[in-house]
């Protein structure tokens, strides 16, 4: 007994210290400095970061779905998430630490309000996780999984690959897990180095079967979270962490969806098509403006949304007009989902094309600690390869 | 794997600072004020009456340097309801099955044998591409099905056509599958073998061992929650057990409460290797205890020790939501599969011990002779008459057509994507172009 409350002490205490982040630092990392500096300030040279690589911003308060609330992007996949419990009676959520919440907050209170058998932790096994994922899904409910980081998601890539995308197909239709949708934080976050900052959609993207989807913000986020949770095919859906608290916009707060393998076109132009995904949408926003002032060219922003199946329509649409293509992701160049599209915009646009197709990706090296600022593909490095393309 | 999780937390801490460089109250300080206080909290205990407080496991102290020493030598028993001549042990035991039930029983493993020898052979002269048989472990299949509730879901490997048999899915559809032609329910997608009913709810079996164990775990709990009084049995080999998805289901299906039968059939080998390669515990069903399972290990060619282990556990199963594991003793008396020789590894000795003294098909046939329900003639009738059955069903098989060809892209998603449109349109350009090049009129159009 005496256990048991030592334990749920204990608990409590980690689950107040992280519900506190914005009150204050009480990080290990925090420890560690105040030990360092007596006075208990953080203002060392050490701790000062390189300043964010992108800067978020908000779209236009989507009014077509009712009322909207301030969220950033882990409230808002709360919101999708409570909606569909909601909704769904046989909705359950499950993977590491969602119980109390969830590492990065996105099931706080779920599992007081909607009870211990539908958001419930599992063991400490990623592809258990998925595996089970696929029961529940088989058996007809609707199964929301959560992997606590994209770079912990191989030890589950037979059970996607070999059977979640296969299930129908090698069935004949007999059975599906269509109703799986897998969550996981994605992308670079500052300081997460090689397992904590991975973008791994393209290894997924050569796999029949399942679909794959990157929001850049909060209302896109829900929207295509909760079309994921309806699609009827198993969904990885990847959110990228460094948004989960840096993005904020109002979001509606009814459920409402977003299409899949639909591409937005965020910002019209007539010189150079833009794709990206993810917080690299951001990051090309930012270089559309940069490159309209330093050197008077129209960018026409996309982004991709469903990596796969992907929107071959709008892309290869903008390219037809603007004539140049560059493509950026946080991943790895070789075999990264940008080859996919150079490729067969190639194939569609040949006779449209006025210069080769950039690819300003990852460099083909694990993710990096310390050297993060020059490991990505930031907004320089876009404005360098656009300038590049025009002179061609 | 602790120390991995103490990245990711870690890892939130220093989010949480980068978010908020300027943040003022080292809270730091609570923490380890915390910490002072548990110490504190912890001096009145009364040290003669100390009991080990770690959250871990609940055990006691003890103060001798002891290794636990795993138990090989003489294992968790074999539960065996009649001996080899089929005459019962223990009149307790007899689960007192009707003559009727038995019959069916006999039939319906005897069935499959006929169609394993004839597809078998089929398979030798190339009419289907590959077959896997189910020699000498008939009884485990027909004795756990027996046990079950039809709307019980099943999960298997690949050795458990029994259980479909049982079920009474048609001879006609099990050979649909192997020649994937017209009528196959699979739309002639997978290898041999390779079954799946909705109807008889046994889920599409699939080749990557033992993904179907955590899986298993998933659909029971989903079952659980609807509360229909149903409950799943999933099926593997000895050889799966070793892949990290059982660990997976085991301990998954343990903590979450599964009404869940875990079925390994033991037969000594997973294509060549033995178990002394595959493990050094005891066997697999000593592994259950360690995930807080309840196990038993059963002789698997004793399709009554099967049906009673069975029964028992789908009534507990159901009844406390707890996961099951029935570890049966058998022997592969078949090669692997039409793609392996057997004899590379193994003596045709040991091989002829259990096809001609420990058989499940014999074995019952010993039981229903003794109670005069089965005879010579009987047995002669039914053994011309399944061949006829198999044969016409085989027949009619060979002489379908293959499933249209555009069923090749259709279930990828549950929708034609346009992506999939596109490359079908292609492919029928190129067929129209180079017809005489591809094996078109064998498809349905």
């Amino acid at each position: 007994m005496a256990a048991a409350a030592r334990f749920l002490s204990r608990s409590a205490s980690i689950k107040s210290a992280i519900s506190n982040v914005n009150g204050g630092v009480h990080s290990c990392l925090g420890i560690t400095l105040v030990r360092l500096s007596p006075n208990g300030t953080c203002s060392s040279r050490t701790q000062r970061r390189h300043v964010s690589h992108f800067t978020f911003q908000p779209d236009p308060v989507p009014t077509q779905y009712g009322p909207t609330q301030k969220m950033n992007l882990f409230q808002s996949v709360t919101s999708a998430l409570d909606n569909t419990l909601a909704t769904d009676p046989t909705a359950v959520i499950f993977g590491e630490d969602v119980a109390f919440g969830g590492v990065f907050r996105c099931t706080v209170g779920l599992r007081d309000k909607y009870g211990k058998d539908r958001v419930f932790n599992t063991p400490l096994c990623e592809q258990g996780i998925v595996g089970f994922g696929i029961g529940v899904a088989v058996a007809g409910a609707t199964a929301i999984a959560e992997i606590q980081f994209a770079d912990y998601i191989y030890p589950a890539f037979d059970q996607i690959v070999n059977e979640a995308a296969k299930y129908r197909y090698r069935s004949g239709n007999l059975f599906d897990c269509g109703n799986l949708t897998i969550r996981a934080p994605w992308g670079c976050v500052g300081h997460g180095s090689l397992y904590h900052s991975q973008s791994p959609e393209a290894f997924f993207a050569h796999c029949p079967g399942i679909k794959i989807v990157v929001p850049r913000s909060p209302v896109q986020a829900k929207g295509l979270l909760l079309s994921c949770i309806a699609d009827q095919n198993p969904c990885i859906f990847f959110e990228p962490k460094i948004l989960y608290r840096a993005a904020v916009e109002q979001v509606p707060t009814e459920p409402y969806t977003i299409p899949l393998s639909q591409a937005e076109v965020l910002q019209e132009g007539s010189d150079v098509t833009l794709v990206a995904w993810g917080t690299q949408v951001h990051v090309m926003r930012e270089v559309a403006t940069m490159a309209q002032e330093k050197l008077g060219v129209s960018c026409e922003l996309i982004d991709l949304q469903t990596i796969l199946p992907w929107d071959t329509e709008t892309v290869c649409k903008s390219v037809a007009k603007t004539g140049r293509l560059l493509i950026s992701h946080e991943a790895p160049v070789t075999g990264g989902f940008a080859a996919e599209i150079s490729s067969t915009v190639q194939e569609e646009c040949f006779l449209n094309l006025e210069a080769p197709i950039a690819r300003v990706c990852g460099y083909d090296t694990p993710f990096p600690h310390i050297f993060e600022p020059f490991y990505i593909p930031d907004k320089w490095k876009c404005f360098d390869a656009v300038k590049r393309m025009i002179n061609y | 794997m602790a120390a991995i999780r103490g990245v990711r937390l870690f890892r939130i801490g220093c989010y949480a600072t980068r978010q908020n460089p300027t943040s003022k109250t080292p809270r730091y300080l609570q923490l380890r004020e915390f910490r002072v206080n548990g110490v504190h909290r912890q001096q009145p205990f009364d040290s003669s009456a100390e009991k080990p407080q770690f959250p871990g496991a609940s055990a006691e102290f003890v103060d001798q340097l002891e290794f636990i020493k795993p138990n090989v030598i003489s294992g968790i028993p074999v539960y065996r309801v009649m001996d080899r001549q089929g005459q019962i042990i223990n009149p307790s035991e007899d689960p007192q099955l009707t003559k009727e039930q038995v019959l069916n029983f006999y039939q319906k493993m005897t069935l499959l044998n006929t169609m394993d020898r004839i597809l078998y052979e089929s398979q030798r002269q190339g009419r289907i591409s590959f077959y896997m048989t189910n020699y000498g472990e008939e009884g485990t299949h027909i004795g756990s099905a027996a046990a079950l509730d039809p709307n019980d879901l099943v999960f298997g490997q690949y050795r458990e056509a029994g259980v479909l048999m049982y079920r009474g899915f048609p001879l006609d559809l099990f050979m649909a599958q192997c020649y994937a032609n017209v009528d196959d329910l699979g739309k002639g997608r997978q290898m041999p073998v390779h079954y799946g009913s909705k109807d008889l709810n046994f889920v599409t079996i699939s080749s990557p061992l033992a993904t179907q164990i955590p899986q298993a775990a998933g659909a029971a709990y989903a079952l659980k929650r609807e509360n229909n009084n149903r409950a799943v049995i999933c099926f593997f080999g000895e050889g799966a057990a070793s892949e990290g998805d059982a660990h997976a289901g085991f301990n998954f299906s343990a903590t979450l409460e599964c009404p869940l039968i875990f079925f390994c059939r033991n037969n000594g080998y997973a294509i060549s290797t033995p178990t002394n390669e595959q493990y050094r515990g005891d066997g697999i069903a000593a592994r259950g205890p360690g995930y807080g399972m309840m196990s038993i290990r059963v002789d698997g060619n004793d399709v009554f020790a099967v049906y009673n282990a069975t029964k028992e556990a789908r009534r507990r199963a159901v009844a406390e939501n707890q996961p099951f594991l029935i570890e049966a003793m058998t022997y592969r008396i078949g090669h692997h599969s039409t793609s392996d020789d057997s004899s590379a590894y193994r003596s045709v000795d040991e091989v002829n011990y259990w096809d001609k003294q420990d058989h499940p098909i014999s074995r019952l046939r010993h039981y229903m002779n003794a109670r005069n329900w089965w005879g010579e003639e009987e047995e002669r009738t039914w053994r011309k008459q399944s061949r006829k059955l198999v044969m016409e069903a085989f027949e009619k098989a060979e002489r379908r057509l293959k499933p249209k060809v555009d069923l090749l892209f259709s279930d990828v998603y549950q929708e034609m994507t346009p992506n999939l449109e596109k490359q079908k349109d292609a492919m029928w350009r190129h067929i129209q172009q180079y017809k005489e090049h591809y094996p078109i009129d064998l498809y349905d159009k």
